[in-house]
């Protein structure tokens, strides 16, 4: 029992660390807090709906093709909308992403094929089960942790390794050094969005078998919130752990104590942690510039 | 906010004071002009302006931020019905629940003295959560399903009848709104203008922070418990779903799209965020159906809006509003319109 609940948790967890990594990922590089993370997440979720439910296509090229869309989106975003409110107070860059969500969110319901209703597409996994160890295992479950490690090991590798991912990384710490040894910060960012969005969207597409696609879904990306507060809101391995925590203090509370304390319980974790020990497990604390 | 001295304070103020009276007059009257489909447009209105003013101080001229306002509204809604269907008067219930949200306000306010921005806006989002898995579960408050809110009479008229709600709203509008002027002109207001623009500018001249960001938090706590207990009478029926993240939003649109330079940005943004949905229904029903049939097409325009205004008119309607009149009053216009808002 314990050993399922716990696989049950890590997966959540391991979806809810996807999004929380894009979130911090954008607000590392740009310093927006990116209300649109859970939105740009349901989008993901309907681009998989779109590739693999309603095209067609073999589950692993829909998904790549769903991500690939999501990233691109998360690219135009920047480009379009949000380099061009760079530099404004951050209350204001907070509401041009709130109502970027509020956007999707009604294009979500008005997209034919997508719609407000509930939905969900086929994946080879559905209610298959594996023996790991054994212990009876869901597929579906397994996918999501796999992937997610997967991922982890290709960001690392993506970061230490690759001309862009050294470039990103030199943006985000400082600027106008990034700006003088020929980086360019603004196209460099652009592309921070899209590997943000990006991961949003395997999210989305990881997550959809269990909580079904429709337009609200989004807010579970609210979840990033407690998953990036818990990890010190400037770390990604942080917010990683920070998101295996609130899967595993949600499946564990929903099971042991009452459905309340399940919803309450990451954001009791996240005021807590503010106010114990505001910088996080990983001790990555901001210093408001003067 | 306070910037412009074209004319002597007492003159400008006393131009104020008679509007203000002349718009109150006006208020007073609309119940025997219009019907009371209108009359309870316009107390929703007034209700979500009451939000407005103290989402105008915190914000506007405190400079913090709360995504979880929600929680208050819902202390103040159901805290109210249960008082009174524990047979408290409205005259006393009232006051204890705003009392007690400013207290709750003061203690929510306490991550505000170690940290700001982010780390705030995310506390009160916790708070807000919390407070709505509560409310969900107590057995007291109807969980899930809500529960009514008892009937309720002032001076032998009952609350259920319109116009002895909007003019009960109007009252106590117009008492939150000369209490939040006396505050934004006073020593207090200048103190939150200055950590607004500086924290470390307003502690170096001997600002207490910490002391001042609380006043203005648990003030605006108060004013949305006020209007929460207000919103009680006017939906009839509570339930947890009527009190979320989505409508702390709600009241960050109606700063935003109201303007948060002056206190009568309040009354734009509510008069915004409560005459666009209806409008809304209206068209739906004149166009042929398809496309009215759009669901959630009233979020997309919010969403449209705030990005709309925020890119180009950050200053809200009340910018807008005062820019032009800047302009009328100095008949060539040019340059002065800058030194109006915040």
């Amino acid at each position: 029992m314990i050993a399922e609940l716990l696989l049950n948790g890590i997966a959540l967890g391991c979806v809810y660390s996807l999004i929380a990594l894009g979130f911090v990922l954008i607000f590392k590089a740009t310093g927006i807090v990116n209300f649109a993370q859970g939105d740009i997440m349901m989008l993901g979720s309907f681009f998989g709906l779109t590739t693999i439910g309603l095209w067609g296509m073999p589950y692993l090229l829909g998904f790549v093709c769903a991500v690939l869309a999501t990233a691109v989106c998360g690219y135009l975003f920047n480009r379009l909308l949000l380099q061009h409110v760079v530099g404004r107070p951050e209350f204001q860059i907070i509401m041009v992403t709130i109502g970027l969500g509020y956007i999707l969110r009604t294009i979500a319901g008005v997209v034919p094929g997508w719609g407000s209703l509930p939905q969900r597409f086929a994946t080879p996994f559905d209610g298959k089960v594996d023996v790991v160890f054994g212990m009876p295992v869901s597929q579906e479950r397994l996918v999501i942790v796999l992937v997610t490690a997967g991922l982890m090991v290709l960001l690392f590798l993506f970061f230490r390794f690759t001309r862009v991912g050294i470039a990103m990384q030199a943006a985000s710490q400082n600027k106008t050094a990034a700006t003088l040894v020929g980086i360019s910060v603004p196209g460099v960012n652009s592309l921070v969005w899209a590997l943000g969005a990006g991961m949003a969207g395997v999210a989305g597409i990881l997550i959809a078998p269990i909580t079904f696609v429709y337009p609200g879904v989004g807010y579970v990306g609210l979840l990033a919130f407690p998953a990036a507060v818990l990890g010190g809101f400037g770390s990604l391995p942080g917010a990683f752990v920070g998101g295996i925590v609130i899967g595993l203090l949600e499946v564990f509370s929903g099971f042991y104590l009452s459905e309340w304390v399940r919803n309450a319980a990451p954001y009791m974790a996240l005021l807590a942690v503010l106010f114990i020990r505001p910088s996080g497990l990983f001790g990555v604390r901001l210093q408001k510039k003067v | 906010m306070v910037a412009q001295n074209t004319a002597p304070a007492s003159r400008r103020s006393g131009q104020m004071l008679l509007l203000a009276v002349v718009a109150v007059l006006a208020a007073a009257g609309l119940p025997f002009l219009i019907n009371s489909f209108f009359v309870g447009v316009v107390t929703s209105v007034l209700i979500w302006t009451i939000i407005g003013l103290g989402m105008v101080v915190l914000l506007g001229y405190s400079g913090q931020v709360s995504i979880g306002h929600s929680a208050f509204l819902a202390i103040g809604a159901y805290g109210h019905a249960l008082l009174i269907g524990a047979g408290v008067p409205f005259f006393l219930s009232v006051p204890i629940v705003v009392a007690a949200c400013l207290a709750v306000g003061a203690l929510i306010a306490l991550p505000s003295l170690r940290f700001s921005g982010v780390y705030l806006a995310m506390a009160t989002l916790a708070f807000a959560f919390i407070v709505e898995a509560v409310i969900g579960d107590l057995d007291i408050t109807g969980g899930r399903g809500g529960m009514p809110v008892p009937r309720e009479k002032l001076f032998g008229y009952s609350l259920t009848q319109t116009n002895v709600l909007f003019y009960a709203t109007l009252v106590l509008l117009v008492g939150t709104f000369l209490i939040a002027r006396n505050l934004v002109r006073s020593r207090t207001g200048r103190a939150w203008a200055s950590l607004r623009d500086s924290e470390v500018a307003a502690a170096s001249m001997g600002v207490g922070i910490a002391r001042y960001k609380t006043y203005a938090f648990a003030f605006s706590a108060a004013t949305t418990a006020l209007a929460g207990t207000l919103l009680a009478h006017k939906v009839g029926y509570l339930s947890p779903d009527g009190f979320t993240i989505q409508q702390s939003i709600e009241m960050l649109i109606l700063v935003v799209i109201g303007g948060m330079g002056s206190l009568a940005g309040a009354f734009y943004g509510a008069a915004f965020l409560i005459i666009l949905p209806i409008l809304l229904s209206i068209v739906k029903d004149k166009v042929p159906s398809g496309m009215g049939e759009l669901p959630g097409l009233e979020a997309g325009i919010f969403g449209a809006a705030l990005i709309i205004f925020i890119l180009f008119q950050p200053k809200g309607i009340d910018g807008a509003i005062r820019a032009v009149l800047a302009r009328l009053k100095n008949g060539t216009g040019a340059g002065r319109d800058d030194h109006a808002g915040a």
